[in-house]
């Protein structure tokens, strides 16, 4: 019976095995034979062509004259942008709204679980379009829009005051403040002076450059646009909904004697928390956190939707509009976010194991 | 070489087999259809409305091929495309003909594996603004803001006025023309950019269209064609010449109305060899000798179709411009048949 029941098993995964084979093959078939009978030049030669357009935010240098590949680049930056700040932010409103999920206050609660019903239920292209035209809408234009402290903030975005200069001690200092919250004890102290000197460093060495109302709009300083925001917005906010039901169910799948057993130890219920239930939470939280990681940085190629200048609008739709090599660019486009997918993937798989060894 | 292309055929078994390809006329008839590629939505061009009929100058066009083919304006598949997917899906053949506002410049016509037919609509890039601005030219637009839709000239044609002139400026650039206007109309943008006949039909949706002004400027030519694969030639001069045809019919004061009755009556040698009265110069096509007689009495010649979809009788109101008759001011110009 076992042994009958293996072979049959065999035998249907090997069928569709084959299955699978046969029509990978005959996709790559189609695309091969398609491409043979078009006079269009395949390869990859077209990234060092000029790209002839601009973009709207760039993380490094970029006009009118940088090349296709460069301009992948861009986007590229672009797209891990929204997806680190999105993430972070997503992770904190998440982990708070899960904690309030079971907060001993009936108020928190109802907030907290309103909050992930209507997230969890609503299109999240629906919310980037409310962020985008519905917030966007009420902000005032640059001539009239607000200002306090030497920032502005209007419809074109919010302008900070950016330092300049001494950036690479600043970096140094974040890098150091950032192995200080893995480091053992002793080596702690180390680090945290040597990070708190790096950043004196980096202010001393900083002038500030104060954005300043121009023309038709605000120019100078650190510029914030209304679609980097609103993309944010909505891919934290709605991340963040999941985040919270899967913090939740990890905290209640604790067993309620070890909240018991810390109270009696004497621990208030926010230490309780803090050092006996979210710790043993953490292992069953991380495995699902990481998919809804994968998913915020799907998502935001959404950007298309409202003009934020990420890889799928810049690569996958200007320059395959400009170029025509759609087979090229879809599959250098897949590979990244398949790379970013298993990137992400394996470094919490990594976590996930510390965490339970 | 040969028995590579059986392979080849027995691979692609479940499909069709692209080896020994069929030309186009004949899968358009065998299937009993166009397959045509039109945008998705923009008024005088090509627009559908609540019941899903389609109209616009782009529709008409589609409806003349096809009429010229199975003397039935109605059997075409229109296939909405956004301006990135279109050039896919003619490569692909997904379409047979895309309609669909599209610029003939170089790099289309010689990298894409497609060929523009003719002009169907000469066109210019133009911009919007807010009245208020009191902007009178595009040359003190510097530092603006424009928006744009992706995935046509227009961006290129942004960066090159505006860097040509070395104004400062940056460009929002959205996937759907309707989000790009939305986003200027909540004032995202000082300037809404694009082809100037699309610009009167996008100002015409805003709340208060008559707070912008289209300026004088035209930044661009826009020579607006259909399109075709390059491997089929006599499906290339089929479509070809029925768009000559459409002009020719308006040059020779053929209409909707008289087509029939010319074609019958002792009328000019001219009007005569387009009707198909006279010699037959639809065989080289593969179609009947009255081929373009059907595609006029089904929608009119090019004139009466411009005035129906862009011009006087329509809400868009266009002048016919640089879109006259060659002999009339303008410099539409299709040689004649014979």
């Amino acid at each position: 019976m076992e042994e009958t029941g293996r072979a049959a098993r065999f035998w249907i995964q090997a069928a569709l095995l084959a299955a699978v084979v046969a029509f990978a093959g005959w996709l790559v078939f189609t695309a091969w034979t398609n491409i043979g009978r078009l006079p269009v030049h395949f390869g990859l030669g077209f990234l060092s062509e000029p790209a002839g357009f601009s973009v709207l935010q760039t993380l490094i240098p970029f006009d009118e004259r940088s090349t296709y590949g460069r301009a992948f680049v861009v986007g590229l930056l672009n797209t891990l942008l929204v997806a680190a700040i999105g993430i972070a932010i997503a992770t904190v409103i998440g982990f708070s709204i899960g904690v309030a999920r079971l907060a001993p206050n009936r108020l928190v609660r109802a907030v907290a679980a309103g909050y992930v019903e209507l997230f969890r239920n609503l299109p999240l292209l629906l919310i980037l379009f409310f962020f985008y035209f519905g917030v966007l809408r009420q902000l005032p234009p640059p001539r009239t829009g607000f200002e306090f402290a030497g920032a502005y903030l209007n419809n074109r975005g919010l302008f900070l005051p950016e330092p300049q200069g001494g950036g690479w001690f600043f970096v140094a200092a974040v890098a150091l403040f950032a192995a200080a919250l893995v480091l053992k004890a002793r080596w702690r102290v180390f680090a945290n002076v040597g990070g708190a000197v790096a950043l004196i460093a980096a202010l001393a060495m900083t002038h500030i450059v104060w954005p300043e109302a121009r023309g038709l709009s605000v120019s100078g300083g650190l510029r914030l646009i209304p679609e980097f925001v609103a993309l944010v917005a909505a891919l934290a906010i709605y991340t963040a909904a999941y985040i919270a039901e899967i913090v939740r169910a990890g905290i209640q799948s604790v067993a309620r004697g070890q909240g018991q057993a810390a109270a009696a130890l004497g621990l208030t219920g926010l230490q309780a928390m803090r050092y006996v239930v979210l710790p043993q939470a953490l292992r069953l939280v991380v495995p699902p956190l990481t998919s809804q990681y994968l998913n915020l940085t799907k998502n935001s190629s959404l950007a298309v939707a409202i003009a934020y200048p990420d890889l799928v609008s810049i690569f996958a739709g200007t320059t395959l509009a400009q170029t025509g090599q759609a087979v090229e660019i879809m599959a250098l486009t897949m590979g990244v976010y398949l790379t970013l997918s298993l990137a992400t993937a394996a470094l919490l798989n990594w976590q996930n194991a510390r965490i339970r060894a | 070489m040969k028995r590579h292309g059986i392979l080849y055929c027995a691979l692609a078994l479940a499909l069709h087999c692209v080896g020994a390809q069929a030309g186009t006329l004949d899968e358009v008839r065998a299937r009993g259809k166009l397959n045509c590629g039109v945008t998705q939505g923009l008024a005088g061009f090509s627009s559908a409305d609540a019941s899903g009929n389609w109209a616009g100058l782009d529709v008409d066009f589609c409806r003349a091929v096809a009429a010229a083919i199975f003397d039935d304006a109605s059997k075409v598949n229109f296939v909405p495309l956004s301006s990135k997917q279109r050039f896919t899906a003619l490569q692909s053949g997904e379409i047979d003909v895309l309609s669909r506002v599209s610029t003939w410049t170089m790099q289309n016509d010689t990298a894409l594996g497609i060929t523009f037919v003719g002009v169907i609509y000469h066109d210019g890039q133009g911009l919007m603004v807010r009245k208020k601005l009191e902007v009178q030219s595009a040359l003190e637009l510097s530092g603006a803001e424009v928006c744009t839709n992706t995935g046509t000239t227009t961006e290129l044609n942004i960066a090159d006025f505006f860097r040509a002139r070395s104004m400062p400026y940056k460009i929002v650039a959205f996937e759907k023309s309707d989000e790009a206007l939305k986003a200027y109309e909540a004032e995202r943008c000082d300037v809404y950019s694009t082809d100037a006949s699309s610009l009167s039909a996008q100002r015409i949706k805003l709340a208060q269209p008559d707070d912008h002004v289209i300026l004088p400027d035209l930044i661009s030519k826009e020579p607006l064609a259909p399109a075709v694969r390059q491997n089929d030639p006599q499906w290339e001069s089929l479509v070809r010449w029925t768009l000559f045809a459409l002009i020719d019919a308006e040059e020779l004061a053929v209409t909707k109305a008289n087509a029939d009755k010319l074609s019958r009556t002792d009328a000019a040698p001219g009007v005569r060899r387009l009707l198909g009265a006279e010699s037959d110069y639809g065989r080289a096509l593969g179609l009947d000798k009255d081929w373009a007689l059907k595609a006029i009495r089904a929608v009119g010649n090019y004139g009466e179709i411009f005035d129906r979809n862009l011009g006087q009788q329509s809400p868009l109101k266009i002048e016919r411009g640089l879109n006259k008759l060659w002999n009339n001011g303008g410099i539409l110009f299709a040689p004649p048949v014979r």
